[in-house]
């Protein structure tokens, strides 16, 4: 029963990294571009969310309305004005300046935030549970798994039954000839930005109801959101959603059998998983 | 006198340090048909990318109805009218069949083409609509790849090279399909290998030798030695 608890808890841990997964799977689907500025972004989220929830003492999961579209509009900026002109055949120049911005984000937060670890004050929420089959389940984490999934769909919806969907998918096939059906690339790869930072918003205000956070925590959840996303195989949501889930699940039950264990062995099943198949294990698009 | 509906004066157009055109002058009217022939790297293709906006141009050297659009983007050219069915079909692998007719539609141009007139027009494209684009044979690309330039109601067209690797029967059933789509006002450019097709359904030819303009005439009376001679630059 403990290991059938490790394993049920692992998944729904899973979905907080399919959240930090998400934004990078699309990233890099539409535009290829490498986003080392993810976590910090995350985790600028949650501080947004902290100023929200302090400035009107609204409940954090409501801050979540606000946060999205403020990300959202940061993402389609920093988009059109900053990263839209590292893109190219290269792959390093978007690498370098992103890894740059995560720097100057880090710098920032610490600037305006202080150092001291905060966490979201979400009152009861942070710690009810219930019983399910013989296991106790946190809301908490539920409530994230569930967000998870009905992002990820929602993601698939837009890309695969709506008309920016469709320019997404366009532009991501063939640049010069979307801008020749009239779709201009750097508005989708904005739109992209906005639609990736979006979920960002999300995943950083359930990260900050979920655990404390400070300005240098970003490295680690672009680390598990990269991991997810290889695991998964580049391009398939749904594949991300596994990937955050197999990594939620190695580091529980690692946990289980040594609690030092815990991160170690989330890296080490992504590591067994990159050696049998290097392209992940869904991979819609080769890289 | 109208403003012609493209009009080229001394176009050159640059790959990094290599001149691929040198001074071309061109003019399209409305309704009309031009036909512009000429050797593998003859600069076709370069002109075509300098019209659609894929390559920036200098001032004034591209007047679409009397405005200078040789420096708007690829975007901003399609919202004016001018559509391009691309060397090589260049259709969208990740796109259905429908889905990459809808994405020529995305100029929101009003007009007579929608998806029920290039399904009456390529009737084949309807029983395909939800295959996969690459799914299909090498003709029935071409028609998605015209349909798909139509959906956007253009003035102008532009193909290039739409024979290019299709058997002699396809390219028979799309010449026979050209009149149908180039009737109503609508100007085009045919950029072909195929001379006498070529010809065939343009009223005026022009023919490029190294990045110029080398012959520039009426296709119905145009010779065939001074075809030969434009082509090949022998006298």
């Amino acid at each position: 029963m403990d290991w059938l608890n490790a394993i049920v808890q692992g998944t729904l841990l899973g979905g907080l990294y399919a959240l930090f997964a998400a934004g990078l799977s699309l990233i890099f689907g539409v535009m290829r571009l490498v986003n080392i500025a993810h976590g910090d972004l995350i985790v600028l989220a949650a501080y947004l969310g902290l100023t929200v929830t302090t400035a009107t003492g609204i409940h954090p999961l409501l801050a979540i309305v606000v946060v999205v579209p403020v990300m959202a509009a940061i993402g389609y900026v920093l988009q059109r004005g900053l990263l839209n002109q590292t893109l190219g055949d290269d792959l390093l120049p978007p690498l370098l300046v992103t890894f740059g911005l995560s720097v100057i984000i880090q710098n920032a937060l610490l600037e305006g935030y202080t150092a001291d670890p905060q966490k979201l004050a979400a009152g009861n929420l942070e710690t009810a549970s219930f019983a399910f089959g013989g296991l106790t389940l946190g809301v908490l984490p539920v409530l994230t798994f569930s967000f998870a999934i009905a992002v990820i769909w929602g993601l698939q919806w837009i890309f695969y039954c709506t008309a920016l969907g469709r320019a997404f998918r366009a532009v991501s096939d063939n640049q010069d000839i979307a801008q020749l059906m009239g779709l201009n690339r750097r508005h989708i790869f904005g739109l992209a930005m906005a639609l990736a930072l979006a979920v960002t918003a999300i995943a950083g205000i359930l990260l900050g109801i979920r655990t404390s956070f400070d300005p240098s925590g970003g490295g680690g959840r672009l680390i598990f959101g990269f991991e997810a996303v290889i695991i998964g195989g580049l391009g398939n949501l749904w594949g991300t959603l596994a990937g955050g889930v197999i990594l939620g699940v190695a580091q529980t039950v690692g946990a289980k059998i040594d609690p030092g264990w815990q991160i170690l062995s989330g890296h080490i099943a992504f590591l067994l998983i990159l050696a049998v198949r290097p392209n992940g294990l869904f991979p819609r698009i080769s890289a | 006198m109208p403003d012609p509906i493209l009009k080229i004066s001394g176009l050159n157009a640059h790959y990094g340090d290599f001149q691929a055109l040198f001074g071309v002058d061109m003019q399209v009217d409305a309704g009309e048909v031009l036909a512009i022939i000429g050797a593998n790297g003859a600069g076709k293709t370069t002109l075509m990318r300098s019209i659609t906006g894929l390559l920036t141009n200098g001032p004034d050297q591209i007047m679409h109805k009397g405005t200078d659009i040789g420096r708007l983007r690829a975007d901003e050219v399609a919202l004016r009218g001018i559509a391009m069915v691309p060397e090589g079909r260049q259709l969208f692998p990740s796109l259905s069949v429908k889905e990459n007719l809808m994405i020529g539609a995305q100029v929101l141009r009003p007009g007579p083409w929608n998806l029920k007139a290039v399904y009456q027009l390529f009737p084949i494209l309807e029983e395909r609509k939800d295959q996969q684009s690459t799914s299909l044979s090498g003709g029935q690309q071409q028609m998605v790849a015209i349909g798909r330039a139509l959906m956007s109601n253009p003035e102008l067209i532009l193909f290039d090279e739409i024979s290019l690797g299709l058997a002699p029967v396809i390219i028979r059933d799309i010449y026979r399909a050209l009149p149908g789509i180039i009737g109503n006002g609508m100007s085009a450019i045919i950029v072909e290998q195929d001379i006498s097709k070529a010809l065939s359904v343009s009223s005026r030819v022009y023919c490029l030798q190294e990045g110029r303009v080398s012959l520039e005439d009426r296709s119905d009376t145009v010779a065939r030695e001074d075809i030969s001679r434009a082509y090949f630059g022998i006298e």
